[in-house]
């Protein structure tokens, strides 16, 4: 039987995780209203990258951590600019269907290099012990997923509100065309903004691997919840995207210890409600 | 005043190709004895493609979570069938009104919302309701499926092995609410639905009750979904969680979009392209299926926006 005490940190770590994971989109969606149903795809590029650098040449875990965010990066600012930037005037559904075939193709790609397994890394041993604190065991690895998460956070909103480049994607976010007016080249900011996204996902991604798992479906498992994240966060929101992320996490987590029969029924409910409530997320502002 | 009643009349006007098509649906009966049971399931989906089309195509409601009615109906027809009665007609019936009420009662809160708010609702909806019915094992078998519906003769034929009642039934069902479907699309109402696709601000401004008109269309195209669920239950005689999954909403968005949204027969051609590929290919695994599938979707939306028919549509007023 979990104590309380553990399951708000396992759900702590789950959520920053998730943060992680929807922060870029929730960003990008913002700005450009484009929705990128294949954000998880990225992620997963990050991960494999992970599990390839560390199996097949032998890297240590931290080394593989800025290369996967470097290769996420550079992929989704290579799709952005030769396939999405076609699409950002068209219909929500034809961007939802584009990025949906992404995704397929995506998946099918990682179950034809990497096969179907679960992926797994063998971690250092300095993260795979833990800290004994108030009677409850607190894992390492856990501990420094949410000193990570905390860390992107806090960078992220000092550099947008601190930053010259930080005030253009605020501009860009709450009103593009006003931005486009007074001469902030909205496209390069957009641009710059879809890698950042994109690597912190590709980051997410591996660090994953040893909290969720890995295999060639994560796109489409966590895009509801990265969806439901952006969706509840409100659009463009970095401390939404996080308070909606862990909120989801400790629920998610607690509903899985508490009520184990209910599955994910919960949270959809929860995001149903939430929705219906506010249409526009928890702290959307358009 | 000039009536508006030829210009009803000259859009609803029963084209040759028309004829030429439904005549050519009851070829597999002559030419293709064997794949008959295939026919069927081909014609289960395009009437739920259709139902998809009505608010889509037609309505301009996106929708990601359009299994949930057709799995309503299923679920319907199949308790209905293995604890009650076996009749199949009377099975349709129930599906359909149960999915109907459920829609009626969803479209609620579905016509308020637009853009992403709404693909997450539909999305969150669709998930809530496979949920919901894998914990209810009880009632619906969970992950292993609903067993042991029996289903009785029709009008006095038998449910065969080779799928001859199950096409004809299937078709019959088809072609009836198509006909509907086609009544609904050529009055004024679904001129009114095609005015608020193109601009959701302006008819109300005119005085539309666009609200209503929203709901009405809605638990229309619910109604169309559970009849397409209950007769998948009634022609396999089982049900599996499959039915309200996730990937079954894509694949009838995909096959509509493949077709061509908004013309009727869009969702019926994108589904016997579909169904008779991913048949061909039944030996290739899922997962490089998938593959195709999305190679497909990004080239559609790309190079063909309107799908198949309104690509050919294109073509032919070029030529004249």
């Amino acid at each position: 039987m979990q104590s309380l005490v553990g399951v708000l940190f396992d759900g702590l770590a789950y959520g920053t995780l998730l943060f992680l994971l929807s922060v870029g989109l929730s960003v990008t969606l913002g700005m450009m209203n484009f929705v990128n149903l294949a954000h998880c795809s990225f992620a997963m590029i990050g991960g494999y990258t992970t599990v390839s650098l560390m199996g097949s040449y032998g890297w240590p875990f931290f080394a593989t951590l800025p290369m996967a965010f470097l290769a996420a990066a550079l992929v989704s600012v290579v799709l952005e600019r030769t396939l999405y930037r076609r699409l950002y005037r068209s219909s929500d559904l034809d961007q939802c269907l584009f990025t949906i075939g992404i995704v397929f193709i995506s998946v099918a790609a990682y179950a034809w290099f990497y096969g179907t397994v679960v992926q797994s890394t063998p971690m250092p041993d300095y993260l795979r012990s833990s800290v004994e604190a108030f009677g409850v065991r607190f894992a390492a690895y856990r501990l420094f997923l949410i000193g990570m998460g905390v860390l992107v956070a806090l960078v992220l909103v000092l550099a947008l509100e601190y930053t010259r480049f930080g005030a253009q994607v605020r501009a860009a976010v709450d009103n593009q065309r006003m931005a486009r007016g007074l001469g902030l080249n909205v496209d390069r900011a957009f641009m710059i903004t879809f890698a950042l996204g994109g690597g912190l996902a590709g980051l997410g991604g591996a660090l994953a691997i040893n909290i969720v798992g890995l295999d060639h479906s994560f796109a489409f498992n966590y895009l509801v919840y990265v969806l439901i994240v952006v969706a509840v966060g409100g659009l463009g929101s970095i401390g939404g995207s996080f308070a909606a992320a862990l909120l989801l996490g400790i629920s998610d987590m607690a509903g899985k210890y508490y009520f184990p029969w209910l599955g994910a029924f919960l949270i959809y409910l929860v995001m149903v409600g939430l929705l219906m409530w506010r249409p526009l997320g928890l702290f959307g502002k358009r | 005043m000039p009536s508006a009643r030829p210009f009803f009349q000259e859009q609803a006007r029963w084209r040759p190709a028309e004829t030429v098509f439904w005549l050519a649906a009851l070829l597999p009966f002559l030419v293709t004895p064997d794949y008959l049971s295939l026919a069927s399931q081909v014609a289960i989906t395009a009437l739920f493609a259709l139902s998809l089309d009505l608010i889509l195509g037609y309505a301009g409601i996106v929708s990601l979570g359009h299994a949930a009615y057709f799995g309503f109906g299923a679920y319907t027809a199949g308790l209905l069938a293995k604890h009650f009665i076996g009749d199949p007609l009377l099975g349709l019936a129930a599906g359909a009104a149960a999915a109907g009420l459920v829609g009626y009662v969803t479209s609620h809160v579905i016509v308020r919302f637009r853009h992403l708010a709404l693909i997450m609702l539909t999305l969150g909806l669709g998930l809530l309701l496979q949920e919901a019915a894998n914990s209810a094992s009880a009632l619906t078998g969970g992950a292993d499926g609903l067993q042991g519906v029996r289903m009785s003769p029709l009008l006095g034929f038998k449910f065969d092995l080779y799928g001859r009642t199950a096409y004809a039934y299937s078709l019959a069902v088809l072609f009836l609410l198509f006909l509907a479907a086609r009544r609904i699309i050529h009055s004024p109402f679904g001129l009114a639905l095609r005015g608020i696709r193109e601009n959701a601000v302006r008819m109300p401004a005119i005085g539309a009750p666009s609200l209503a008109h929203l709901r009405k269309i809605y638990t229309i195209s619910a109604v169309m979904a559970g009849a397409a669920g209950a007769l998948l239950t009634q022609t396999t005689s089982t049900v599996s969680l499959e039915v309200l999954s996730f990937g079954r909403s894509a694949d009838v968005l995909v096959m509509l979009i493949l077709g061509g949204a908004g013309r009727l027969y869009g969702g019926i051609l994108g589904a016997l392209i579909y169904m008779v590929a991913r048949d061909q290919f039944s030996g290739m695994n899922p997962q490089y299926w998938y593959f195709w599938i999305g190679l497909l979707l990004v080239a559609v939306v790309m190079f063909l926006p309107n799908g198949i028919l309104g690509g050919l549509a294109r073509f032919s007023e070029r030529k004249s």
